[in-house]
């Protein structure tokens, strides 16, 4: 036997509940952050993610607090994330709880933040989120790719998904491993919300380019798309959340049907 | 009720470890020295952070930690806190606790790094931590480095990570996991309730 794939359900969290946007806009309530976590560790998720979508200066004690509980009702990983700016956020949220930390608009902005972390929590509490948009204005000194016989390049965004940035997503990832980061948690924007299956194609790309853990999200509807995910890319882990926040699936089922389809999971 | 001691060397997530103590019916203080180690039966070194930072948080209780060891205190370093127990590491310039004798290297990079996830224990010796534990379980790893025993007697078992990775080691009331317990679900209950049988004794 050897590493398992982890199922990673997402919780974004707003004012202390969980909900899910669709393409980032659009939200609908889905439940208690606390009684979500305890459930989906108890059902047998791998590991939780979840990410405060608010972010507001206010909304800072509100995630601590959460942290905490959440630290005290289960006993597997989570990473906390959303508008993580400074090494005092980060530690804030480690100490309140957290195994890791994911940081995206702060990377971008000062990625320096990934060293100076890593310096002092180890690497494996970095995780870089990367929210990541196909362009099809193609610019110079881009990894340029084909779909369905029309060019783009991969391109990360910012501030939930609202600013794009420029930066090339390939080398993004590349600067963020050389810069010290534990694992990336790559976000498709444009599959995000669909509920059509994960960006196969990005998710390919960025798992070649790097040698540290990434995980997979965006666009997850049923559990054929998380088998899909990883019967054909190299990627470590999967997240999810609106098939286990409406009880269309639970936790245990999806990693039953993953063992039964040849994929190696903690069961 | 038995009382223990985590080291704190302020860079991360203790929350947790303090969490699964008292969860199995510990009480535990944190501390940032040993000067009042004799008010505990046992003592923790966290998983987390960065070897040089975290051995510099230890430097003035370097004597009082290897007095604790050999009056038989018993002790559980976990992740970073198992690798601080010997002499080197490829992580940090600054030599370790140098309890035990070998090295911590960095796993080959050929496989991804951090060796992050769950993996499973191949059981090699009858352990006091691993009693009830049955082989082939489920524990949560996230590390870069490995250890490298001089007495590869101490290692009772290992993971598979496309190489061999020490995940237990024991020696007398010297403990250690490469692995996260306190991350680890039920299993990793199971041990850590098996080091607080220890510390009662």
């Amino acid at each position: 036997m050897t590493l398992t794939k982890r199922v990673i359900p997402c919780l974004d969290v707003d004012n202390g509940r969980v909900v899910k946007g669709m393409h980032f806009k659009s939200i609908k309530d889905a439940g208690d952050p606390v009684l979500l976590a305890e459930k989906y560790s108890q059902e047998g998720a791998d590991e939780l993610v979840f990410l405060d979508i608010t972010a507001s200066e206010q909304q800072r004690e509100t995630i601590k607090s959460l942290v905490q509980k959440v630290a005290q009702v289960i006993d597997i990983p989570f990473t906390v994330g959303g508008g993580v700016k400074t090494l005092q956020d980060a530690r804030d949220i480690l100490l309140s709880g957290a195994d890791k930390v994911a940081i995206n608009t702060g990377a971008v902005k000062n990625p320096e933040i990934i060293t100076k972390l890593m310096g002092i929590f180890g690497k494996q509490c970095v995780v870089i989120a990367m929210d990541v948009r196909r362009n099809y204005e193609l610019k110079e000194d881009r990894h340029i790719f084909t779909s369905d016989s029309k060019k783009f390049w991969f391109e990360v965004y910012i501030y939930g998904g609202k600013t794009p940035t420029n930066l090339d997503a390939i080398e993004w990832a590349k600067e963020v491993e050389r810069r010290g980061a534990g694992e990336i948690l790559l976000t498709s924007i444009d599959m995000d919300g669909t509920k059509e299956g994960y960006d196969i194609q990005l998710i390919k790309e960025i798992v070649n380019a790097v040698n540290i853990p990434v995980v997979a999200s965006g666009g997850c509807g049923k559990p054929k798309h998380m088998l899909d995910v990883f019967l054909q890319t190299n990627v470590d882990a999967a997240l999810a959340a609106s098939i286990f926040h409406y009880k269309t699936h639970s936790v245990d089922r999806v990693k039953e049907y993953l063992k039964e389809n040849g994929v190696p999971v903690r069961l | 009720m038995v009382k223990v001691a985590i080291f704190d060397y302020g860079a991360g997530n203790i929350f947790s470890l303090k969490s699964s103590l008292e969860k199995n019916e510990a009480e535990v203080d944190i501390i940032t020295d040993l000067k009042k180690i004799k008010n505990y039966s046992g003592l923790l070194l966290p998983g987390v952070g960065n070897f040089d930072p975290a051995i510099k948080s230890l430097d003035t209780s370097k004597i009082a930690f290897h007095d604790l060891v050999k009056n038989q205190v018993p002790v559980l370093g976990i992740c970073l806190g198992m690798e601080m127990f010997f002499e080197r590491s490829e992580e940090g310039k600054l030599g370790g606790l140098g309890i035990l004798d070998g090295e911590v290297i960095l796993l080959p990079n050929k496989f991804k790094i951090p060796h992050m996830g769950w993996n499973d224990l191949q059981i090699k010796q009858s352990s006091v931590l691993l009693e009830g534990v049955k082989e082939g379980s489920w524990v949560y790893f996230v590390h870069s480095y490995r250890v490298k025993p001089k007495n590869d007697g101490i290692i009772k078992a290992d993971s598979d990570y496309g190489i061999s990775v020490p995940a237990v080691i024991e020696n007398q009331t010297l403990f250690g996991t490469q692995f996260h317990p306190e991350k680890s679900g039920k299993v990793g209950s199971i041990m850590i309730k098996n080091f607080l049988r220890v510390c009662k004794k």
